[in-house]
């Protein structure tokens, strides 16, 4: 007999998504084991720069699942005061506060986002798309030139203006997902891998077999990222989530000169782009620990890790142009990560209906740090029953599998 | 219509790269010579500085024979135009570049300016650095790697102290030890906490006298070294403490004095052994690591801490050869016969021809027994067992970013790390200026996680507007400033 | 004996630079590493988190843990860099920017 042992959901992933996955479910009251092939944080987590973002996305379902995880990051991370006696805040959506104080374990910064535009065209377009976000629920401030130096010094002169987005904030990605593990006091298995998923007669997944025996559940969430496809292929369901590949370039350690997470207006559309080729446009910001972070570079090149000095000298570039004084900042290290993407560039999260008992949480793309908290906090819903607090229609995870059929 | 010459750059003016490049020129492949230092030589035949007029520059040298063959050479094939010498070149990446390498270099010592070169070949002799592992006190100023110390006293004639301890695992602290006294220093001690002497009572023990007698026999040369440093030794005085550690390094602002105690065979200290030794400079050293960062840039396989070469020397990568250190420690003999075996192999396969190993079989040879003995080497010099155990939890590991001993156990125990990487992103172990270059193996050991080489595809820090704008035109056939014949 | 006795060596004419506001003589062709050494200084930097003073550790440019000023720049490897007459040197405190 094999070694086997029983929980009420199996977490497959230790990364960013299945932690904040394996928080909710166990404050929901479920038994969560999680299980990765590797350690925590070692796929797309470990390589990400850690955006809590609002301002790159348009009006439309992720907006709405970034503006919800916004507000639990908020009370994930916030301190309490000792004189504050109020009951956690629950099941309304907000952070349930069980874990106060987690902001400065993970780094959490506040920071806000401020998106500048270098032509008065850009500007236009920008404060366009702000109109937008403000309808849909964002704080927006427009920022004309002069006020742009006031907020940011060191930016290149000349810009036409910009946009404020006070809610982006930034974690650090591997602090995050470690610190939401043991907070959520799951099981958690990592160096395990899971090589298949159990399904009954009745078709209902039953539980994971690993390299190490089985684990059995009713519910199994793949939280796996990049490798999301895999693990649905081995529920025998088909998921398409593919790499998109990015380097980011970090510099020496310097006191705070990038006060907000900086970017070009251009960078949206680079998000938004359905192109397989480079685009690079510069997000730069500082951090707590001193470096400045330069991204954001997105390659359609699969899973090839190799090093691309065009890659990191078109960031370099796009960084320098923002802040001139980074020219004679040197640069100590680049990394390379994948973002897992989906087709329509949404990620799928919920119940599977082709194998009942898997859900998913995979294929936020560059985004999944920020929306780990509400798309742990849906999932959470899902897996008790409950009726989640934003419609999951535009995230099913089967919506490719009907455009594939004839 | 006349066929372009073939260039081959060699990444580095030590023995390997030395004898890479004296190889190759004379076989027909114009060579540039890329080096970092102000003079060629590397770190163990690093040169005082010019203008401090040493005239006797041997005298803090060994098997300098050899070096006046490799320098007089080199001012052979300078003069003649077949090789070009970069010195002052800190090469940060080098890219593979439509069927070409681009060297991408930056101007010392400001390190501010660019350069590059294209070549159709690389050879990787990139040398190593030391490895040290933690300990109480192993920041404070005074406290410096052995390596360091040597290279100070070679390159610009001076001494960290006057009383000085030597400390650690392997081979290079005894010259290390012997240079210092020779130069005027007081050695107080040298504290090895192997015992090398194993290594002859192991070749006797009946399951290794064949490989580690025949590792030994082979270099009767080595033998004599070694008594020759034991002469050294008792000449300058030098008490030789055999199977003991310094655990503990004193000072307020700077080193004042060590603990030296006798390992047990569980590794920890043996209580009521520790013996407290002023000093003002501690040298300490526990072995050397390659340098693998261009390699690992390129995508050339690793092969345990150093690059994977066949037999030609060749890595995995075409037209990229390595040798010397960065391909496994072993000395400046090995370096050369690996240089040697790498310059010849690339030679003919940049000029089309495929090289016959029997002309290089002497090299060859030497190469199989100095790695042998080398390996040998390793086994008499392990690391004491459990070492890590001993660091206290409030010991600094990572110098850079001042991350404790705790702070690592933590990561591991708590918060879910097994590896390197994971350890180093929750804990900041190894993101600092050094990139992890210093704490990597203090770090792994004290994890308890496999020592796993970083990637560090830039291998020096580089300024973003260098990054930012166009590379510069070819360097490589300007004349060398640094080296005249 | 000193090591500039044991190699013969006939130094060309020595220069001074400042440290820390105090002149020192350098003998040319030394690092600032050297020339510190020379003059009985081992810690020229203090660390960004705990102020710990620091000096030459691995003497050979992979360390950083020499880093010091030099007429006004930050984050210049002591062991690396030539000292050239008059220069300013400093102890680097923290990353070495101000603000």
């Amino acid at each position: 007999m094999t070694n086997q042992s029983s929980c009420d959901v199996v977490v497959v992933g230790a990364g960013m998504i299945g932690a904040a996955c394996a928080l909710y479910a166990v404050r929901a009251g479920l038994d969560v084991v999680v299980v990765d092939r590797g350690p925590v944080a070692g796929g797309t987590t470990g390589a990400g720069e850690g955006n809590l973002l609002v301002s790159d996305k348009e009006p439309g379902p992720e907006l709405e699942l970034a503006l919800l995880s916004c507000r639990l990051w908020r009370g994930i991370t916030e301190d309490r005061r000792p004189d504050d006696h109020r009951p956690p805040t629950r099941g309304n959506g907000l952070g349930p506060g069980l874990t106060p104080g987690l902001g400065r374990a993970v780094e959490y910064e506040p920071k806000g986002g401020l998106v500048v535009a270098s032509t008065p065209g850009a500007l236009t377009a920008l404060t366009e798309l702000a109109v937008g976000q403000r309808a849909a629920g964002v704080e927006t401030v427009a920022v004309d030139a002069n006020q742009l130096r006031e907020l940011e010094p060191y930016l290149a002169p000349g810009l036409a203006g910009g946009v404020l987005y006070p809610q982006d904030a930034q974690v650090m990605p591997t602090l995050a997902a470690a610190h939401l593990l043991r907070a959520s006091g799951a099981r958690v298995e990592t160096g395990r891998t899971v090589t298949g998923v159990l399904r009954g007669p009745d078709g209902a997944v039953r539980g994971v077999r690993t390299d190490r025996g089985d684990l059995l559940a009713p519910s199994v969430v793949n939280a796996a990222g990049t490798w999301g496809a895999e693990v649905a292929a081995l529920a025998g369901v088909s998921l398409p989530v593919l790499p998109r590949r990015g380097f980011v370039v970090v510099t020496e350690p310097l006191p705070r000169r990038v006060r907000h997470k900086v970017y070009s207006a251009d960078y949206v559309a680079d998000v938004a782009s359905d192109s397989a080729t480079l685009q690079t446009s510069p997000v730069v910001e500082g951090t707590a620990a001193g470096p400045v972070l330069i991204g954001a570079s997105r390659e359609r090149v699969g899973f090839d890790r190799s090093f691309s000095l065009p890659v990191v000298r078109a960031l370099a570039a796009g960084a320098t142009r923002l802040f001139p004084f980074l020219e004679h900042v040197r640069a100590m290290r680049a990394y390379v990560g994948f973002r897992p993407y989906l087709p329509d560039h949404l990620p799928a999260i919920g119940p599977d209906p082709r194998a009942p008992g898997l859900f998913h949480a995979c294929g936020h793309e560059g985004a999944g740090i920020g929306l780990a908290t509400g798309t742990g906090h849906l999932i959470a819903q899902t897996l008790t029953g409950r009726t989640p607090d934003l419609d999951l229609t535009p995230f099913r995870p089967d919506r490719f599998a009907e455009e594939a059929a004839p | 219509m006349t066929e372009r010459r073939q260039v081959l750059a060699v990444i580095g003016a030590g023995p390997a790269g030395l004898a890479a490049a004296l190889a190759a020129a004379a076989r027909g492949v114009r060579v540039v010579l890329v080096d970092s230092a102000a003079e060629p030589g590397g770190q163990f035949y690093r040169q005082p500085a010019p203008g401090l007029g040493a005239r006797r520059p041997q005298a803090l040298h060994h098997q300098w024979r050899t070096w006046e063959r490799l320098r007089d050479g080199l001012a052979t094939h300078l003069a003649a135009g077949r090789v070009s010498c970069l010195s002052d070149h800190h090469v940060w990446c080098v890219e593979r570049d439509s069927g070409r390498f681009a060297v991408h270099a930056l101007l010392g010592p400001e390190q501010r300016e660019p350069a590059s070169v294209r070549a159709d070949g690389v050879v990787l002799a990139t040398g190593g650095y030391e490895k040290v592992w933690p300990f109480p006190g192993w920041t404070l100023p005074g406290v410096i790697t052995a390596g360091g110390a040597q290279a100070m006293l070679k390159g610009g004639l001076t001494l960290p102290g006057r009383t000085v301890v030597v400390a650690g695992t392997g081979p290079l602290l005894l010259p290390v030890a012997t240079g210092l006294a020779a130069a005027g220093a007081r050695v107080a001690a040298l504290v090895e906490s192997a015992d090398p002497t194993t290594l002859v009572r192991r070749s006797a023990h009946p399951r290794n006298a064949v490989r580690g007698a025949r590792a030994l026999a082979a270099h009767p040369g080595k033998l004599a070294e070694a008594g020759g440093y034991a002469a050294q030794l008792l000449w300058h005085r030098i008490p030789v403490l055999r199977r003991r550690a310094v655990v503990e390094a004193h000072g307020r602002d700077r080193l004042e004095s060590v603990t030296v105690a006798v390992l047990g065979p569980d590794g920890r200290p043996v209580p009521g052994t520790a013996q407290r030794l002023d000093c003002d400079t501690l040298a300490v050293g526990h072995g050397l690591l390659p340098h693998t960062d261009l390699a690992d840039g390129l995508g050339c396989r690793l092969d345990g801490a150093g690059v994977h070469v066949d037999d030609e020397q060749r890595t995995d990568v075409p037209g990229v050869w390595a040798a010397g250190e960065a391909t496994g420690i072993g000395g400046a003999a090995l370096s050369l016969a690996e240089g040697h075996i790498a310059g010849r192999s690339a030679a003919a396969r940049l000029n089309g021809t495929a090289p016959d190993p029997r002309s290089w079989a002497p090299a060859a040879r030497s190469r199989t027994r100095l790695r042998a003995f080398f390996a040998e080497l390793d086994r008499a010099y392990a690391a004491p067992v459990r070492w890590a155990e001993n660091v206290p939890d409030a010991t600094v590991v990572c110098r850079c970013e001042e991350v404790t001993a705790g702070a690592v156990r933590e990561a591991v125990g708590s918060l879910g790390a097994g590896d390197l990487r994971t350890v180093k992103l929750l804990t900041r172990a190894g993101m600092g200026w050094c990139q992890g270059r210093m704490c990597e193996p203090g770090v792994a050991g004290v994890a308890g996680c496999d020592l796993t080489p970083g990637r560090r595809p830039l291998a020096r820090p580089v300024p973003l507007g260098v990054l930012a704008a166009p590379p510069p035109p070819d360097a490589g056939t300007s004349p060398c400033p640094g080296t005249s014949p | 004996m000193n090591p500039l006795d044991l190699v013969g060596a006939r130094p060309g004419a020595p220069f001074t630079v400042t440290f820390d506001g105090r002149e020192i003589e350098v003998l040319p062709g030394q690092t600032i590493a050297a020339a510190l050494w020379s003059a009985g200084v081992v810690a020229w930097r203090t660390t960004r988190e705990g102020a710990r003073p620091r000096g030459v550790f691995c003497g050979i440019g992979v360390c950083f843990d020499c880093l010091v000023t030099v007429d006004g720049r930050p984050g210049r490897r002591a062991c690396l860099t030539p000292a050239t007459p008059g220069a300013d040197i400093g102890t680097q405190a923290g990353t070495g920017h101000d603000d």
